[in-house]
């Protein structure tokens, strides 16, 4: 029994990182309908930040995280000014192409300064072990990633739901003409969006280095399950990605737990599925675009 | 002149075969005499040809974005694999052909997934089924070898004459015949109506069912055939290399055929093919520059071909033929490619 709640646990965690992977995505995926298969390599760049100023530069643990935040949000306006703007109208096609393109570039160069072995970061001693809730192994690590990732999510929420921005940011994404005609600075709220997306995902390249692991690979391996959590979470709110990392977290920790031998199988079975049966996601609006 | 008429003149007019083809296959044969101690890596080009045609017949032709068409390079890998190793079908012909079968039944299969959704869908739905059957694959080691791959693969010699030489002198010229006979049929398929009707849905599938065409059908079967080029390309590549292992269904092999692909261009047969020789040998340049990150100069090329725009790379490079042929022929000469050929 214990086990169970333990492994729904880090099921919650896992999901819980993964939702912070991955909502930036949600919004250029599934909002601004750029297919960006490059996301993951803005998570990898904060986990290098953040391992960099750990390991080598001493800073403490907590310290590095916003500036993990900070580092990818900064990269990703730099590339969303000079590449990606360009590419907003083009096909599909040609956006999967190009984002395949920086993967490629990032994980041969990330591979070429920091080296191709996994990466760890050292984590404060407060961090490590296990902590004991009503007879339920806890991992502090876990439980430090539920927290933050929780209140991260909230504040998401209340941001596109409550400031002025957030209006904005929905006002542009369901008719951007519109937007425009009343004035909103339509490509100005999607830079910022995305840096934010890039953000985040930095943010939780950081945080993900001990539960993931950190290569050069890192972009490639988990590109599917950011694609995952976006198409079966759908794009009309911030809680369908939410869920739907959730739910592939626990699935894959539970999958990985109880039947290993059949490996990531459960999954891709279960996102083809869903994706047959609703081609916009388990929450996703009805109106394709 | 009815509107009929028109369209089928016109469509037998572009399936003329022109000049600059055939100088295109003797060059390729030509090739096969002039490098003669090149035979592996041109037996490589030419297999990734196959498979980037393959690819162009669903996206070239059709319009479908596909991340995953490894799989059916991988299937057609380990179908021939497996009927060698275990001397189901010795000859090689033979056991090409049914390897392409079993791509294309699982093409036809996995079609259906692939018809419904918009491209997104497609694109997860095709990447999806490629990472599935990897995981498969591994799951099955018993029958794939795992990770090892399929050890002790002995090829027969090719319809019990020809055998496989080490230099891959026979592999060569079996992969390039394979390859001649293969696109002869895909040209044969894209300039008949049934071809025609498949650009229609690659421009409005709206309209294009509207004048009658049955699109999903159309769609079905095309992607089986793609499948099955992809097939039996994944199948050469056991039997000249005897070895197939997981990564036949990685998902570098799909991206980089994209790049194959878009190198030469899509929406033409050739495309496939001149995109296989660049991409040959940007590889071997950049892997002679740098052994272990060739990876970021291939990640520039595409990011590079898609800031610059597809269509007008293509223009630039045919400038100069397209010039010669139009200082031969006259002015209203057909070109090697339209220069407002839009993919």
């Amino acid at each position: 029994m214990a086990s169970i709640l333990t492994n729904l646990f880090d099921g919650v965690a896992y999901g819980m990182l993964l939702f912070v992977l991955a909502c930036g995505l949600a919004v250029t995926l599934g909002l601004m309908n750029f297919v960006n298969l490059a996301h993951g390599a803005f998570a990898m760049a904060g986990g290098y930040i953040c391992a960099v100023l750990v390991n080598q530069s001493g800073w403490p643990f907590f310290a590095a995280l916003p500036l993990a935040f900070v580092g990818s949000a900064l990269i990703g306006i730099a590339l969303e000014r000079t590449l990606y703007r360009h590419l907003y109208s083009r096909s599909h096609l040609d956006q999967v192409l190009f984002s395949i393109g920086l993967v490629f570039m990032s994980v041969a160069a990330v591979d070429y300064i920091m080296g191709s072995s996994r990466v760890f970061i050292k984590l404060p001693a407060a961090l490590e072990g296990q902590i004991d809730l009503f007879g339920v192994g806890i991992g502090r690590y876990r439980l430090m990633i539920v927290v933050i990732c929780g209140l991260l999510t909230l504040a998401l929420q209340l941001i596109l739901a409550k400031t002025r921005f957030g209006s904005r940011l929905r006002a542009a994404v369901d008719d951007p003409r519109a937007a425009i005609g009343l004035g909103i600075n339509v490509p100005q709220v999607f830079a910022f969006t995305f840096a934010f997306g890039c953000g985040l995902a930095g943010l939780g390249g950081a945080l993900s280095a001990e539960i993931l692991g950190l290569d050069p690979y890192f972009p490639l391996k988990f590109m599917i399950y950011f694609l995952i959590v976006v198409t079966v979470g759908g794009s009309s709110s911030i809680t369908g990605p939410f869920l739907a990392s959730l739910l592939l977290g626990i699935a894959d920790v539970a999958g990985k737990y109880y039947v290993p031998k059949l490996g990531p199988f459960v999954i891709y079975t279960v996102m083809i599925v869903i994706l047959l049966w609703r081609p916009n996601g388990l929450f996703g609006r009805t109106a394709a675009r | 002149m009815t509107a009929l008429s028109d369209v089928s003149s016109h469509a037998m007019a572009s399936a003329r075969w022109r000049i600059s083809e055939v100088a295109f296959w003797a060059l390729a044969l030509a090739c096969a005499f002039l490098f003669q101690s090149r035979y592996l890596i041109m037996t490589d080009i030419v297999r990734l040809g196959l498979f980037a045609l393959s690819l162009d017949l669903i996206l070239g032709y059709a319009g479908i974005v596909s991340l995953g068409h490894a799989a059916f390079f991988g299937v057609g890998a380990y179908s021939a694999g497996l009927l060698a190793l275990h001397g189901i079908i010795n000859e090689p012909v033979i056991a090409l052909v049914a390897a392409g079968l079993v791509a294309a039944v699982l093409g036809f299969l996995t079609s259906f997934l692939v018809i419904r959704g918009v491209d997104l869908t497609r694109l997860m739905v095709t990447l999806g089924i490629a990472l599935l059957l990897e995981a498969l694959a591994e799951r099955f080691s018993d029958i794939t070898g795992g990770t090892d791959g399929l050890q002790g693969i002995e090829m027969q010699p090719i319809l019990g004459l020809f055998a496989f030489d080490m230099f891959g002198k026979t592999g060569f010229f079996y992969s390039l015949i394979v390859l001649f006979i293969l696109f002869l049929l895909a040209r044969r398929v894209v300039h008949s109506p049934f071809g025609l009707s498949l650009r229609s849905i690659k421009n409005n599938p709206l309209r294009a069912a509207a004048i009658g065409v049955p699109v999903n059908r159309r769609l079905i079967a095309v992607y089986t055939l793609a499948a099955f080029y992809a097939g039996i390309a994944g199948a050469l590549f056991t039997q000249t290399t005897a070895l197939a292992s997981l990564d036949v269904f990685s998902f570098e092999r799909s991206a980089d055929l994209m790049l194959v692909l878009v190198i030469g261009g899509t929406g033409y047969l050739y495309g496939g093919l001149i995109g296989a020789v660049v991409f040959k040998m940007l590889q071997e340049l950049f892997q002679s520059i740098t052994p272990q990150y060739w990876l970021f100069w291939i990640g520039l090329v595409l990011v590079v071909i898609v800031m610059v725009g597809r269509a007008r790379i293509h223009r630039w490079v045919l400038f100069v033929p397209n010039l010669v042929i139009r200082q031969f022929a006259g002015r209203k000469a057909a070109v090697a490619v339209p220069e407002s050929d839009v993919s």
